[in-house]
């Protein structure tokens, strides 16, 4: 299959291939640039483990082809804390809440929540449960997912989250 | 100069975080950062992709199959069928059953999207492009979808390698498409109760077929070292050293030549436990191809093929008297098992630990009978965050004995406790066979009664439904119940094998010269947090604090044999070990203590993280110290070092319980429910980390909502799999998952060193029936008895449309 040359910055930094048409976004963050952060849950972007940020939206990279994200600027769960390693807050609150078990729907999930909040900062529980109703976990019945994004809020609006992982 | 005063023993006990602390879990760093290594994350030198082309039939006879297009693609280095692993005799593999299982279609195939030819290429793309390259002729053959006609005398037969055997892996088999009848109890006894029972109830409850579906699905990387013979897997499995042996045994390679790691694993709840044509067909491809293949299902592939879940049918029959006192129950259950019988249980128990059906009630007598059946569908029979089998009962009785207190008029709480094991009949020998260890049933049920307000909720429901009668309002209200208990931690030498292996557990400490040190552990974590819980039964059994033990699971070459995690055994067997190889440690540091400070070890005394001089406080020696002097200053004749490892084979299982209650609100014109209200009491015993214990019940009940409220892995009548994509099976998303309200109860089991029993799989045991119950409730004072599962809302609005509530 002839190669077609795509170029995009990742995480800050320009990165370019030739790479078939077809190849999806998932497949070239995780096989071409070893960022595995990403994950495949479904194959028919029902589950968000694979959820990037994409020019300012959350997308399914297992549903775009990386020839679409030509010029994009695209956000992985690896450009999350900053250049001096300091995590961040949704980092943090997964940890400090419990938001996760296994894992493997975290980096989307944060990915999401990262997009969620700077849509909406001060997001209710209803708001909360419902942005994030495109990316399934199954280990943590959501409630400390819940209690990560908020504590998270509240960190980014200078505040102090006060509850603690149930 | 430092006046600071000494840490006392509370201050020191709790810089340990060791069990009781909500310790915040050290597996999050990598997790949060995108760091964890998974199986897929893993790319090896020259690796290949595999990919399976699949049956489209559920029944059929292969007339034909013609790889040459598929091998003609470039990229393509090889196409592997059924002949091509005869050569190296692993058309079929043995399953953990006792039963044979195809590894790529042998001459015909027996369910819906079985593995019929694996092709192998250079990328994940091409491998896929010429895996729908292969073609296959068929000849359909009639197909057995319900297993109700498996058995009829007209049934097709579906296992001809099988046909002539009369004799199962557990005894006589009756029909050509029977696997086993397998029986518990007094079964005279059992029908002279029902034939002087006052009030007796019959009921076919019926748990659908449905499947774990954790979010990572079953992947392997599989490298074949020609020069060394050696045989390096990467998997995702629950079990690795079972995988090892399997492997060993059925490959004929050398053990010691056999790497097994499990890796980070992205969920598994049962669905990580088996051995499946994947693994198999990689390692084969690795030795034909001289290079590293991976193998990553699609969801299609795991929802239809890997392993499900449940299919139980199950006829339960209650007798009582008048007033309300259980005097006897009889189960059947009929059990789907699909085309092969790939049920993962203990070798000796074909279906599981079904025989706890007589759940928390005291039945002087009992009789199960279990008869397994051949079908037309996917191989499994997993336990979906369940103990063996134990979800399926569980949902039986406790839907029966709702049924039975609707028959005698009686508040279902308050029929349960009057049915109770009570505490002081503890140890308690079931009427099945079982021996619970400890309990109290009594004080969990009013706990709950009293967080929910039941009593004042009953009430409400009252005069929700002379609203409805008067034609006020279209809404029910329903109360669940349900009063669960768990049989974990499989399991004790004398009752639980697999492939002959006792299921004991292991874990091997090393303290380092500096105090600090690493666990190796039988077992896997699949997201239970064991890296986080395990450094703290050894930071409260040795004093060292949690944060200071690093602890490694999944390297077969690194990890002391065990059988790895699912069915809730982890803690009670691992855990177990774990406290019994620290122990060992601190015998050995109470005696360089005591030659270290001059005394006799019986002068010593053990303090959070030190040994002192009785009556001498003052005078002591910390772990930290006593760790640098086992490796330069022990007592004459005492080797150096300071590890231990310890193989526990548990006394007896363990008996978590729990009590559940439900509020739910129904639209009778739509079907649709809301929960209102879930409460969650558990009692494990000892409670390690009460943050990951709440986390296992928040995800147990939201599995558990999953399962009553949607999921069911359905076929139609020609044994096409309907809905196998995240399209169709119920995972619920935030929206849809109800609030969880957690509580809990203490009653250590008395035969575990640390007292502690097991969580991760209660939620789920208790939560399916709870819903159901909740959801039958509602319409019970319709009289409705029963409603199956699952409760989705088309379902529930047939079931109002039966009782004429639209009309």
């Amino acid at each position: 299959m002839p190669k077609i040359n795509v170029a995009m910055t990742v995480n800050g930094k320009a990165v370019s291939a030739e790479v078939e048409p077809r190849l999806l976004l998932i497949h070239f963050l995780r096989e071409n640039l070893s960022l595995t952060g990403p994950h495949i849950g479904c194959d028919t972007t029902h589950c968000g483990a694979c959820t990037v940020d994409v020019d300012g939206r959350s997308v399914k990279s297992c549903t775009m082809f990386a020839v679409q994200a030509q010029g994009a600027e695209v956000l992985t769960i690896e450009g999350m804390a900053s250049a001096d390693g300091k995590l961040h807050p949704l980092q943090e609150g997964f940890r400090e809440m419990h938001g996760l078990q296994c894992g493997y729907c975290t980096p989307g999930m944060i990915m999401r929540a990262h997009r969620l909040l700077k849509e909406n900062p001060n997001p209710t529980e209803a708001e909360i449960r419902l942005g994030v109703s495109g990316n399934l976990c199954r280990c943590t019945g959501y409630q400390n997912i819940v209690k990560a994004i908020q504590y998270a809020a509240a960190k980014l609006n200078g505040q102090e989250f006060k509850e603690a992982a149930e | 100069m430092n006046d600071a005063p000494a840490p006392t023993s509370l201050e020191r006990a709790e810089k340990l975080q060791g069990m009781g602390c909500k310790r915040k879990r050290v597996e999050d760093v990598r997790f949060t950062q995108g760091k964890g290594n998974y199986v897929d994350d893993i790319k090896l030198p020259g690796m290949l992709h595999g990919d399976f082309h699949r049956s489209s039939h559920g029944h059929a006879r292969i007339v034909k199959i013609d790889t040459s297009k598929a091998k003609a693609l470039p990229g393509v280095l090889a196409v592997l069928t059924a002949e091509d692993l005869k050569g190296v005799n692993l058309a079929w593999m043995p399953t953990l059953a006792g039963d044979v299982q195809m590894v790529l279609a042998d001459g015909k195939v027996l369910f819906q999207n079985q593995e019929i030819a694996f092709v192998v290429a250079t990328d994940r793309y091409i491998a896929a492009d010429a895996a729908d390259l292969v073609e296959v002729e068929y000849e359909a053959l009639p197909v057995v979808v319900d297993p109700f006609k498996a058995m009829a005398p007209d049934a097709p037969t579906l296992r001809e390698d099988i046909k002539d055997k009369t004799e199962g892996a557990h005894g006589t088999r009756k029909h050509p498409n029977h696997i086993f009848n397998w029986q518990v109890g007094d079964r005279e006894l059992t029908d002279a109760a029902f034939a002087k029972a006052e009030v007796t109830t019959k009921d076919l409850l019926t748990y659908q077929r449905v499947h774990p579906c954790p979010l990572e699905t079953c992947q392997c990387v599989v490298s074949f070292n020609k020069i060394l013979g050696e045989l390096t897997i990467y998997g995702t499995f629950q079990a690795p050293h079972v995988i090892r042996t399997v492997v060993a045994l059925i490959a004929g390679l050398p053990e010691q030549k056999i790497h097994v790691i499990s890796p980070d694993i992205g969920g598994g709840f049962g669905n990580k436990v088996g051995a499946y044509p994947g693994y198999i067909c990689s390692a084969v491809a690795s030795i034909v191809t001289g290079l590293p293949v991976k193998w990553v299902e699609d969801r299609i592939e795991n929802l239809s093929t890997t392993s499900f879940a449940r299919d139980y049918h199950m006829t339960t029959e209650i007798a009582a008297t008048r007033e309300g006192r259980v005097t006897g129950l009889r189960v059947h259950i009929l059990a789907d098992h699909g085309a092969f019988d790939a049920c993962a249980d203990p070798s000796k128990w074909p279906a599981g630990f079904s025989n706890i059906v007589t759940g928390s009630y005291d039945f002087p007598v009992a009789h199960l009978s279990v008869d397994g059946v051949y079908t037309n569908k996917a191989p499994g029979g997993v336990a979906y965050r369940c103990s063996f089998r134990v979800t399926e009962v569980a949902y039986a009785i406790e839907r029966a004995m709702d049924i039975m207190a609707q028959k005698l008029g009686l508040d279902p709480v308050d029929f349960r406790i009057r049915n109770f094991i009570r505490r002081e009949q503890f140890p308690y020998q079931s009427a099945l066979g079982w021996e619970y260890d400890s309990g109290d049933y009594l004080t969990a049920m009013q706990k709950a009664v009293e967080a929910t307000s039941y009593r004042a909720l009953r009430e409400e429901q009252k005069a929700r439904e002379e609203a409805f009668r008067r034609g006020e309002t279209r809404e029910l209200m329903g109360i669940g119940v349900s009063f669960f208990t768990e049989i974990v931690g499989a399991g004790p030498s004398k009752n639980c094998d697999i492939l002959g292996i006792a299921m004991f557990d292991s874990c091997e400490i090393r303290i380092h010269p500096t105090g600090k040190g690493i666990a190796r552990m039988g077992t896997k974590s699949q997201g239970q947090g064991h890296e986080t819980t395990w450094a703290q039964i050894i930071a409260t059994e040795i004093g060292i604090p949690a944060d200071d033990i690093i602890v490694e699971e999944g390297n077969t070459d690194t990890a002391p044999y065990g059988l790895g995690t699912y069915g809730s055994r982890s803690t009670p067997v691992a855990g177990a070990a774990i406290a019994m190889a620290s122990r060992k440690i601190k015998a050995k540091a109470q005696m360089i203590a005591a030659f270290m400070l001059e005394v006799h070890e019986d002068d010593l005394e053990w303090d959070v993280d030190r040994f002192r001089v009785k009556g001498n406080p003052e005078s002591f020696k910390t772990m930290s110290q006593i760790a640098w002097a086992a490796y330069n200053k022990v007592p004459p004749g005492m080797e150096p070092g300071l590890e231990a490892v310890s193989y526990y084979d548990p006394p007896n299982m363990t008996y978590p319980f729990g009590a559940y209650i439900c509020v739910m609100d129904i639209d009778v014109d739509t079907g649709v429910h809301k929960v209102r209200r879930f409460y969650a009491l558990d009692d494990c015993g000892t409670r390690i980390n009460p943050m990951v214990i709440e986390g296992q019940v928040h995800g147990g009940c939201t599995e558990g909502y999953a399962i009553a409220m949607g999921q069911e892995i359905a076929y139609d009548e020609s044994g096409n799999v309907k809905g196998a994509s995240l399209m169709d099976f119920f995972l619920p998303t935030a929206v849809e998952t109800p609030h969880w309200e957690t509580d809990y109860t203490v009653t250590p089991s008395p035969h575990h060193p640390i007292g502690a029993k097991g969580v991760g799989e209660s939620p789920n045991v208790g939560s399916v029936p709870c819903f159901a119950n909740a959801v039958n409730d509602a319409f019970k004072f319709l009289g409705s008895t029963h409603i199956p599962m699952p409760h989705d809302a088309y379902r529930t609005w047939l079931a109002a449309e039966k009782l004429g509530l639209h009309a």
